[in-house]
């Protein structure tokens, strides 16, 4: 399920106060007679069956089938046949795919650190104790918990090039009108604006909740030093807030890594494949053109690269872990 | 008091450059305009969807509706299958929602307080699904959906998300962080694990609960993704899916492609500024506990 805000589990760094996360293993019962034991295994088997039967029979025999289908050629009809590295190969020399990695690298690239910074920028100027607060966290949240069918399908309209609201009030700034979503120089700018207009809100409340755990005895402490707003802000808060920060860099990468509702709406990958990306690529060779097995093996570089992006931030995180 | 008075005097004391006094505090300044950038879609939604074709065809195109005309809620209510689509996202959902709360807390539960053999192994394995991006599985789901001839019904749209590894991680950790002490007491008087868990645990869980509910439900409502792999139909179709088909066949008709989106958005919303807490709460949560 694509866009949900499934936990990441990176094992909780102490600031962030979880409820239940650190809390310590039940303590070992004592020794019970064997054939309580037992029936206790036997009861939990059934209370956790349909979770593993779920569990195991749609996430992890789909990923080893995965793995298989990648080695065939698969129409998602007739039975498959046996290729080898075949699709691995055609991939590497697909200029489709080639554009499409570059299309998702080039907004993950602006997507993340503008949505991260936005919402750092944003929180610090909501925490504080001013009227309305409340109603401006609210106006920047809201987009969130849009779907991108949505997001895309009200962006298609504002930014229609003919009907728009947004060619409009630039026809009145005096600005000639744009192409946006059917220019292949503005479109996949214009899906990262949109995903900033809807995702920015999300880091938001996620730095809002971090700022308020930042003790204020500590910045204060740090202001009677003589620490103006910028020192404070660069040696108190951002220190503080780091592990939210390494969790949305995370959670961000992976989400633009694995963006696709909101292509499908707005451009289907268009113009000229301008914002074709991974996702986009993978659902199209598996359930337009029937290339199945050749849609399993890109999806299966993408997981490579999301594992690969995972370890990374997680290795950048170490020398953070050691300081504290 | 007196504190605050030896402020002020400090303050004057010293040679502070005066600033012209603002009513309110300078920070709207900022964040009024900000605020504004983001409900501005929304306010257009809003707007057009109440719009006449006329106007919005104009160019350039009013930006405010002369009159309030329902007209492209009344074609999307009359032509499409809005209502349909309506029931068939409520259905998946609810019935999504619930699955997950009980299987989770089933599920959950064992994996918090009974000790059976595997338990470990079993826990580390659910853990490590939640990492496996939905693409890797989306073509073998498929497949095994095809398998059991779900494929273009509403079971194909369930059945892989009856119930989440996150809602079982979810409500374990929850169910860790209870005190074991006032189940056991139960125990003692005789009640059975299932009377324990749905008498005591679950009715002190209820934040974990919410958490798990409003998550699953935004995920659920709110997907594409899938319901385009899944479906084929147009009487099986969500929401989501029956507005971008919409949107593509009538591209010309503005207004009612508003009207629709804007049913689409709405219970959503409605939630949203219903349980704002929650939401936001387990949407935080779902990023600083996990």
């Amino acid at each position: 399920m694509p866009g949900l805000p499934r936990p990441i589990t990176v094992p909780s760094r102490g600031s962030a106060s979880g409820r239940g996360l650190r809390h310590p293993e039940p303590p070992k019962t004592p020794v019970t007679p064997i054939h309580r034991r037992r029936r206790e295994t036997a009861a939990a088997w059934a209370y956790i069956s349909p979770a593993v039967l779920i569990i195991l029979g749609l996430g992890v025999v789909p990923v080893a089938w995965s793995l298989v289908l990648s080695f065939q050629a698969d129409d998602l009809v007739t039975p498959s046949r046996w290729v080898g590295v075949d699709n691995y190969a055609a991939l590497a020399q697909d200029p489709h795919f080639a554009q499409a990695v570059g299309n998702t690298v080039l907004y993950t690239v602006l997507y993340v650190p503008l949505s991260i910074l936005f919402g750092f920028l944003l929180a610090q100027a909501l925490n504080r104790r001013i009227r309305l607060a409340g109603v401006y966290r609210t106006l920047v949240f809201v987009p969130f918990v849009l779907s991108a069918t949505a997001q895309g399908v009200l962006f298609s309209f504002v930014l229609d090039p003919q009907f728009g609201a947004a060619n409009s009030v630039l026809h009145h700034l005096g600005v000639s009108p744009q192409g946006f979503l059917t220019d292949p120089a503005q479109a996949l700018l214009v899906l990262v604006g949109i995903t900033l207009w809807s995702g920015t809100g999300f880091c938001v409340v996620v730095y809002l909740a971090a700022l308020q755990d930042v003790p204020p005895s500590l910045v204060e402490a740090a202001r009677l030093d003589g620490a103006g707003t910028w020192r404070v802000l660069r040696h108190v808060t951002l220190p503080a807030v780091t592990p939210v920060t390494a969790f949305l860099v995370l959670w961000q990468l992976i989400t633009s890594l694995q963006v696709f509702d909101l292509v499908y709406v707005t451009t289907k990958g268009g113009p000229l494949g301008s914002t074709t990306v991974i996702v986009y690529f993978v659902w199209e060779q598996a359930f337009k053109n029937f290339t199945a097995g050749y849609g399993a093996a890109s999806a299966y570089v993408l997981a490579l690269a999301l594992l690969v992006v995972v370890i990374a931030v997680r290795v950048l995180r170490r020398p953070g872990k050691a300081l504290r | 008091m007196t504190a605050r008075l030896d402020a002020s005097a400090t303050r004057a004391a010293l040679p502070v450059l005066r600033r012209p006094r603002l009513p309110f505090s300078p920070w709207h300044l900022l964040l009024a305009p900000l605020a504004l950038v983001f409900a501005a879609p929304l306010v257009w939604l809003l707007l057009s969807s109440v719009m006449s074709n006329a106007e919005i065809n104009r160019f350039p195109p009013a930006l405010w509706p002369s009159r309030v005309d329902f007209a492209g809620y009344r074609y999307v209510l009359e032509n499409a299958l809005f209502l349909r689509w309506f029931t068939n996202s409520l259905i998946v959902s609810a019935v999504t929602v619930g699955s997950n709360l009980l299987f989770g807390t089933l599920g959950g539960y064992a994996f918090a307080r009974m000790r059976f053999t595997g338990s470990r192994a079993l826990l580390a394995l659910m853990v490590a699904t939640m990492a496996i991006p939905f693409q890797l599985t989306m073509i073998p789901t498929f497949l095994v959906m095809k398998k059991l001839g779900l494929i273009d019904s509403l079971g194909a749209l369930i059945v892989p998300s009856l119930v989440t590894p996150f809602a079982v991680f979810l409500l374990r950790q929850f169910f860790l962080s209870l005190p074991r002490e006032l189940e056991e007491a139960a125990w003692i008087d005789g009640c059975s694990r299932l009377r324990v868990l749905f008498t005591i645990v679950v009715p002190l869980s209820r934040p974990a609960l919410s958490t798990v509910a409003v998550l699953t439900f935004l995920s659920t409502w709110n997907d594409l993704t899938w319901p385009l792999i899944a479906v084929n139909h147009d009487t099986t179709y969500t929401l989501q899916l029956g507005l971008t088909t919409f949107q593509g066949q009538h591209h010309t008709n503005w207004a009612a492609v508003m009207a629709g989106n804007v049913i689409t958005v709405l219970p959503v919303l409605l939630a949203f500024l219903g349980a704002q807490k929650t939401f936001i709460q387990s949407v935080t949560s779902s990023g600083l506990k996990g």
